[in-house]
């Protein structure tokens, strides 16, 4: 009672024609966050049952929770557990996170309240500039073309952040989710017509426009003059019995105990938000099967050929996914239902095509240390190909069923 | 064809209102591969002004007597001179460019420009205003490339002409170059920006909408 017919008497000043008309797009965005829409999808859309766009991507925004916050955990871990080591580095440092740190918690890795603090003070400033300047494109485009902001940066907007490196200085966030929703969103028309997942188009740019702030090995632990490699670049340099002997088991790499993009590490958690989606259909199970197969066996055929020169060669399946952003890539992003392939056979395809360059990139290419993004980006181009000739395969089947009668 | 246009008009209309790179989608490649600095840009734009000018005049000037099945090989063989002249002109007075260059001097003999020029216009009119278009075309690419060349080599390495502009974070200033810039794929995020801006500017530009989607939501 009150907000719902405030909300309608101030309605009219922003429908056509009225005093904010040009601000429509903000009231509807603050209108159905609050409240359900008063217009839902009848029609062919890209989401082909009766559940709505906005509550598709409130789901998928709830999933990601637990890599969230298991990687805001994870990010003090690392932080204080390397603190712990080396005591020097926290007098030394004089990074203004610290100072928001030290008024709420302290630096002890055996602590829970700690850890999350350090992580949050880490996380949130990304996650909110990420929100602030791609939503910001996202309220323009919406104002200049008249149509509503729609649900789909909640999703794009919390991804990118989990993607990215916790040290990551947030000037290069607001380039990267800006190049993400404006050149491979909203260029093409919006949600809905991207050809690309616009959270990982925002992180290949930052890829390859700062490379020295997002790849390598002082970046993936939040302390100033802390070097440590991910376990995937280490695995190129030694191979995985050396994972092993430095005490990372398997079972700590599922878990997520390592340094690594924000949300990616932990793929336990990462399984159990992936496994609330694709119990509500939200993600394709044909593309996230599709991805394991493809990858599983080409690690297999990796496994037989063997290398001397190559450790990564060896790796076992089990290994590559648990490393690097394999399992979030598999459930978060390739899942996007706007840029992975529609028809059903397509979507096996697409999972296996994603699988096999992840690994083949991963493992064949030294110039990537990781494969998952490239491969789903990859996977992006060529999804609407797949469809094509799958559409094209069914028609021919047909035709020729009813020639010969 | 512009019969009746004047030499201004045949002169700056391929600028902005019929840009070869940004309307016609010609010559795009070199934009790509040439532009990561100014230098070379404003040379590879000097370069090809110079042999759309000069083959379309010649071109122009005996386009009566070229007999119409073999048109395309004898305006290959003339554009083919004028490249050898060019890429020996470079070689002699600016070798680390013309290096630089590498073979994408001697690959205006296929730029689209050239012989799109040749072959729609100065096959059709004398040759003074054939000179005036090679040169108004040549202008229009140049623009291009050298909006490109500013925009990569300054954000991408915080240069002009090799001259420090913005100073580098790892020489102790305070700007981060962004790699992307350098690699030639940001030239055609950089071209189709530059395309969005134009058609903003210019409407009539615009292509008209080849479908509609069907409405998404009932309207009330």
């Amino acid at each position: 009672m009150g907000l719902r017919s405030y909300l309608d008497s101030v309605e009219h000043h922003f429908a056509r024609g009225g005093r904010f008309e040009k601000l429509f797009a903000l009231y509807e965005a603050a209108d159905t966050f609050l409240y359900r829409p008063a217009s839902v999808t009848r029609t062919t859309a890209h989401v082909r049952d009766g559940i709505d766009l906005k509550r598709m991507m409130i789901l998928v925004w709830f999933a990601t929770f637990p890599a969230m916050f298991f990687g805001m955990w994870n990010v003090g871990f690392q932080a204080n557990s390397a603190y712990a080591a080396q005591p020097g580095l926290l007098a030394a440092s004089a990074d203004w996170h610290l100072a928001v740190i030290r008024l709420l918690a302290g630096f002890d890795p055996g602590s829970l309240w700690d850890n999350f603090i350090h992580g949050a003070v880490y996380f949130v400033p990304i996650y909110f500039v990420t929100f602030a300047v791609g939503g910001l494109w996202e309220v323009l485009f919406a104002m200049v073309r008249g149509h509503e902001v729609n649900e789909g940066f909640f999703v794009t907007s919390v991804l990118f952040a989990l993607i990215l490196p916790p040290t990551i200085p947030l000037w290069q966030v607001a380039l990267g989710i800006s190049f993400g929703v404006v050149i491979a969103k909203e260029v093409f028309g919006g949600t809905g017509k991207n050809f690309l997942n616009p959270a990982l188009a925002g992180r290949a740019f930052l890829f390859f426009a700062y490379p020295a702030q997002i790849s390598g090995d002082a970046v993936w632990t939040a302390v100033d003059g802390f070097t440590g490699a991910t376990p995937l670049a280490r695995v190129a340099q030694d191979g995985i019995g050396q994972l092993v002997e430095r005490g990372l088991t398997w079972c700590d790499a599922f878990i997520g105990f390592m340094p690594g993009s924000i949300g990616e590490t932990g793929t336990l958690a990462i399984l159990i938000g992936g496994a609330a989606l694709l119990v509500t259909r939200i993600a394709a199970w044909r593309i996230v099967a599709g991805i394991f197969l493809g990858a599983g066996v080409l690690s297999l055929v990796f496994n037989l050929i063997g290398s001397a020169a190559n450790p990564l060669f060896a790796v076992p399946w089990y290994w590559h996914l648990v490393l690097g952003g394999f399992a979030f890539g598999a459930f978060f992003m390739a899942t996007d239902p706007v840029s992975a392939a529609m028809t059903d056979t397509g979507k096996w395809i697409f999972g296996a095509v994603v699988g096999v360059m992840a690994i083949l990139i991963r493992v064949v290419n030294p110039a990537f240390p990781e494969g998952m993004m490239l491969a789903i980006l990859f996977g992006n181009l060529c999804a609407p190909l797949i469809d094509h000739f799958v559409v094209a395969a069914n028609i021919k089947r047909r035709m020729a069923r009813h020639v010969q009668q | 064809m512009a019969k009746q246009a004047s030499a201004k008009e045949v002169l700056f209309t391929p600028v902005f209102d019929n840009n070869p790179i940004a309307l016609q989608i010609l010559g795009i490649c070199s934009a790509l591969a040439v532009t990561s600095n100014l230098d070379t840009a404003l040379v590879m734009a000097i370069a090809l002004t110079a042999v759309t000018a000069f083959s379309n005049l010649f071109i122009a000037m005996i386009r009566n007597q070229i007999p119409s099945s073999i048109r395309m090989i004898v305006q290959m063989v003339i554009i083919a001179s004028l490249v050898i002249v060019v890429d020996q002109i470079l070689r002699a007075y600016a070798f680390t460019l013309a290096k630089q260059l590498s073979v994408f001097v001697g690959l205006i003999i296929t730029n689209c420009i050239v012989m799109g020029r040749a072959e729609a216009f100065a096959m059709q009119n004398p040759p003074g205003r054939s000179f005036l278009d090679g040169i108004g075309n040549g202008l229009g690419y140049s623009a291009m490339l050298i909006a490109l060349g500013v925009v990569r080599e300054l954000f991408g390495a915080g240069k002009l002409f090799g001259v420090e502009i913005l100073p580098l974070a790892k020489d102790g200033g305070w700007y981060v170059p962004n790699g992307l810039l350098l690699l030639p794929p940001s030239a055609f995020f950089l071209i189709g920006l530059f395309i969005w801006a134009l058609r903003t500017w210019k409407k009539g530009q615009q292509e008209p909408v080849a479908f509609r989607l069907a409405p998404q939501v009932e309207e009330d």
